[in-house]
C-alpha cells in the first residue's frame, strides 16, 4: 500500500514535474545570456494551446509537439524586440510577454475549450512489461519526460563545451566586455531566446498533450514562474533543474494521490503544496555563492543577485 | 529629451534650441504614434482573423461605456480596485522593487475585512467600516511585507515571492468559501455570508460607485504629495535614482523596501475591501477580475507617475469595462481585452526604453 503510493508520487513527480523542467532548461539557456524572462507561463501557455490546436485537428501529436515548440520560439523572439532591441526593463517586459501569452493562448484554444484529442502517447521500453504493474506507472512516461536528460545533457555540452556557449556566457557575464571582444551581443541573445522558447514551448505542450490531455485557460497554472524560481535553486545548472522540477512535481503528485485515497482534507490545502515547497527549497538552498550568478543579472534585479 | 539636447549641443541661441527641442519632442511624438499604430494594427489582424469587425469593436467598447451615464458609472467602479491597485506597484517601485502581487494582496485584504464584518456583525457602521478597511489594509500589507522582509534581507528577489504568493491567495480564499465560511443558504455558488447592511459601504449618488473612490484619490494624492514635497519623498527618490549613493548617504534602504511594500500592499488590500465592502457585500472567488494585474499594467504605463496613475486607470477601466461588453456582444472571451492591454504595455516599454536606460 505505502510502496504503491510513494510510486504513484513518482511517476505523477515526472509527469508534472517534466514540464517545468523544460521552463527551467529554458530560463537556465536566457539567463546564462543575461536575459531574465519572467513571461516564461506566457510562452507555455502559447506552446500548450498551439499545441492542442494542431493535434486537435490533424490528429497527429507530433505535428503539435513541433508546433508548440515552433510557436514558443516565436513568441519568445518578441520578448527580443523589447529586452535586446530596445533594451526595455527586463522584469516588466516579460510579464508583458505572460500577459500578452494570456491572452493569445485563450484566443487560440477558444473553439478547443473541452475537445478530446489522443494525446502524446506513452513510450514502452523493451522488457519493461514484465515488471509489476505498479512498478509499471513508474516507466508509463510520454517520450517527453524520457527526453529530459538527454536533451538537459546536450545543454550542459552547448553551454560549456562549445565555442557558442562559452560566447554566450561571455555575454550574460558582462554584456559589454563581450562587444569590445568582438562577439555580436545582441544575435546571441536572440539566438538564446530562440532556443528558450523551443523548450518553453515543449513544455507547454507537454502540458495539454500528455499530462492533461486538454486545453484549459490558464492551465500552466504558475508552472512558469516556478521555473524560474527553479532555475535560482539550481544555480543555472541545466541538470540541477532536473531535480527542482521532480521536488515541484513530487509536491503536486502527492497532493494528488492524497485527494485520491480521501484524505480529508480541502483540495485548496493540497494544491497549495507545490508552491509553498517551492518557497521553501528556494529559501533553504537558494542562496548562491557569488559566483554561481551570471553577472549581467545583477543589475536586472537591481542590486540584489536573486 | 532634455538628454537629446545635453548629448547634441547642435545650438547656441535660444531661437535655435527651441527648434532643436521641438524637433526632438516630434521626432519623439511620432516614434510613439508608429509604436501605437502597431498595436492597434496587430490587434485588428488579430480581430480579422477572428472573424469580427474592428471597427464595431472599437467603437462598442468606446459607445458602451463613455456614452451613457450607466458605462460610465461602470468604469468608475473598475477604476477604484484598479487605480488601488496601480498605487501598490508604484508605492514600491519608487525605489526599484518590482510588486507583482496586488492581486494576491487584494484577495487577503478582502479576506480580512470579510472575516472582520463577520466577527462583529453587530458594531455601528461608522464603526465597523473603519476596522474592516484596517483590517483590509493590515491583510494586504502583511501579505506584502513578506516579501518586502525576504527581499530587504536578500534572501528572495520580490517578484518571485509576491508570484507565488498571488497563487497562494487564491488558494486561502478557496479554502475559506468553499470550506469553513461557506455560506450554506448559497446554494451550488460557494461563498461567505452575506454582509450586515453595518457593513457595506456607502454608494455615491444612485449609482454603484462606492466612497472608496475618493480612498483611491486620496492614496494617489497623498502619494504624490509625499514624493514631490516631503524628505522621505526626497529619500524614495534618490533610492530610485542611484541605490548606491542612497546608501552610502545613509538612508536606510532596506527599511523602505518594507516599509514600502507594507504600504503597497495595504493599499491593494484596500482595493478587497472595496470589493467586498463596496460591491459583492459578501467574499467569494471572484473577488477580482484581473484588478491586480491591470494595476500592474496601469503603473507602469504611468511611468509610476502617480498624477498619471488616474488616467492610465481610466484608459485600463475602459478597456476592462470593453471586455464584458465583447464578452457579450461579440462572443470574445475576456482575454481579447488582456490582449491589447499587454500590447499597449509593449508599446510603451519599447518606446520609453532607450530614454531610459541609454
Amino acid at each position: 500500500m505505502t510502496m504503491t503510493i510513494i510510486l504513484g508520487v513518482i511517476a505523477g513527480a515526472l509527469a508534472s514535474g517534466v514540464s517545468v523542467f523544460y521552463g527551467a532548461l529554458g530560463e537556465v539557456i536566457g539567463q546564462r545570456a543575461g536575459i531574465v524572462n519572467l513571461g516564461i507561463e506566457g510562452v507555455m501557455l502559447v506552446g500548450a494551446a498551439s499545441s492542442f490546436a494542431v493535434t486537435a485537428v490533424t490528429g497527429s501529436a507530433l505535428l503539435g509537439l513541433a508546433t508548440g515548440a515552433g510557436a514558443g520560439v516565436a513568441f519568445n523572439l518578441v520578448l527580443g524586440l523589447l529586452v535586446v532591441s530596445r533594451r526595455a526593463n527586463q522584469l516588466a517586459s516579460g510579464l508583458a510577454l505572460w500577459f500578452l501569452g494570456t491572452g493569445a493562448s485563450t484566443l487560440i484554444g477558444l473553439s478547443f475549450t473541452g475537445s478530446n484529442i489522443g494525446g502524446l502517447g506513452q513510450v514502452h521500453l523493451p522488457g519493461f512489461d514484465r515488471l509489476p504493474d505498479m512498478w509499471q506507472r513508474v516507466f508509463d512516461q510520454d517520450v517527453l519526460v524520457y527526453l529530459a536528460l538527454p536533451i538537459a545533457v546536450a545543454v550542459t555540452w552547448l553551454l560549456w563545451r562549445t565555442r557558442w556557449g562559452l560566447h554566450l556566457r561571455a555575454v550574460g557575464e558582462d554584456r559589454a566586455a563581450a562587444f569590445a571582444a568582438g562577439l555580436s551581443p545582441a544575435r546571441l541573445q536572440y539566438q538564446a531566446l530562440a532556443l528558450a522558447g523551443a523548450l518553453y514551448g515543449l513544455g507547454g505542450a507537454q502540458l495539454a498533450l500528455a499530462y492533461t490531455k486538454t486545453w484549459q485557460e490558464g492551465m500552466t497554472a504558475g508552472r512558469g514562474f516556478i521555473a524560474v524560481i527553479i532555475v535560482i535553486f539550481a544555480m543555472w545548472r541545466p541538470l540541477r533543474t532536473i531535480l527542482g522540477a521532480l521536488l515541484f512535481g513530487g509536491a503536486v503528485a502527492l497532493g494528488l494521490q492524497l485527494q485520491v485515497r480521501g484524505v480529508a482534507t480541502s483540495p485548496f490545502l493540497l494544491d497549495m503544496l507545490p508552491y509553498l515547497l517551492t518557497l521553501l527549497i528556494v529559501l533553504l538552498f537558494g542562496r548562491p555563492k557569488a559566483f554561481a550568478v551570471p553577472m549581467g543579472l545583477r543589475e536586472v534585479f537591481g542590486g540584489t543577485a536573486k | 529629451m532634455a538628454h537629446a539636447v545635453l548629448r547634441r549641443p547642435r545650438a547656441t541661441t535660444t531661437l535655435q534650441l527651441h527648434r532643436v527641442r521641438a524637433v526632438a519632442a516630434a521626432g519623439e511624438t511620432a516614434r510613439w504614434l508608429a509604436w501605437l499604430a502597431l498595436a492597434l494594427g496587430a490587434y485588428t489582424v488579430m480581430l480579422l482573423a477572428y472573424g469580427r469587425n474592428p471597427i464595431s469593436a472599437y467603437s462598442e467598447i468606446l459607445s458602451v461605456t463613455l456614452g451613457s451615464p450607466y458605462g460610465l458609472s461602470e468604469v468608475l467602479v473598475k477604476m477604484i480596485p484598479i487605480t488601488l491597485c496601480a498605487m501598490a506597484v508604484t508605492v514600491p517601485a519608487r525605489v526599484g522593487l518590482v510588486n507583482v502581487g496586488p492581486e494576491g494582496q487584494l484577495y487577503i485584504g478582502a479576506l480580512a475585512a470579510t472575516w472582520m464584518v463577520l466577527a462583529a456583525p453587530g458594531l455601528p457602521a461608522w464603526l465597523l467600516l473603519p476596522l474592516a478597511s484596517l483590517a483590509g489594509f493590515a491583510g494586504g500589507a502583511a501579505w506584502a511585507g513578506i516579501c518586502g522582509v525576504l527581499r530587504a534581507r536578500n534572501w528572495l528577489n520580490e517578484v518571485f515571492s509576491t508570484m507565488i504568493l498571488n497563487y497562494l491567495a487564491v488558494l486561502v480564499v478557496g479554502y475559506l468559501v468553499f470550506g469553513p465560511w461557506r455560506d450554506p443558504g448559497s446554494g451550488n455558488y460557494p461563498q461567505s455570508h452575506l454582509f450586515p447592511s453595518s457593513g457595506t459601504l456607502p454608494l455615491i449618488g444612485g449609482s454603484r460607485v462606492s466612497v472608496f473612490a475618493f480612498v483611491a484619490l486620496a492614496a494617489v494624492a497623498v502619494f504624490g504629495y509625499v514624493l514631490a514635497r516631503t524628505r522621505w519623498g526626497l529619500e524614495i527618490r534618490s533610492m530610485g535614482g542611484n541605490p548606491e549613493a542612497a546608501r552610502r548617504s545613509g538612508i536606510p534602504i532596506a527599511r523602505y523596501m518594507v516599509l514600502l511594500m507594507v504600504i503597497g500592499g495595504g493599499l491593494a488590500g484596500l482595493a478587497g475591501m472595496g470589493e467586498v465592502a463596496g460591491l459583492q457585500h459578501r467574499l467569494n472567488m471572484g473577488v477580482s477580475s484581473y484588478f491586480g494585474y491591470t494595476g500592474f499594467l496601469v503603473s507602469w504605463l504611468a511611468g509610476h507617475r502617480p498624477r498619471l496613475i488616474p488616467v492610465m486607470a481610466f484608459v485600463m477601466a475602459v478597456l476592462a469595462s470593453g471586455g464584458d461588453i465583447l464578452q457579450i456582444t461579440e462572443g470574445l472571451p475576456y482575454a481579447a481585452v488582456t490582449l491589447l492591454m499587454a500590447m499597449f504595455l509593449f508599446v510603451v516599454l519599447a518606446a520609453r526604453a532607450r530614454r531610459r536606460t541609454a
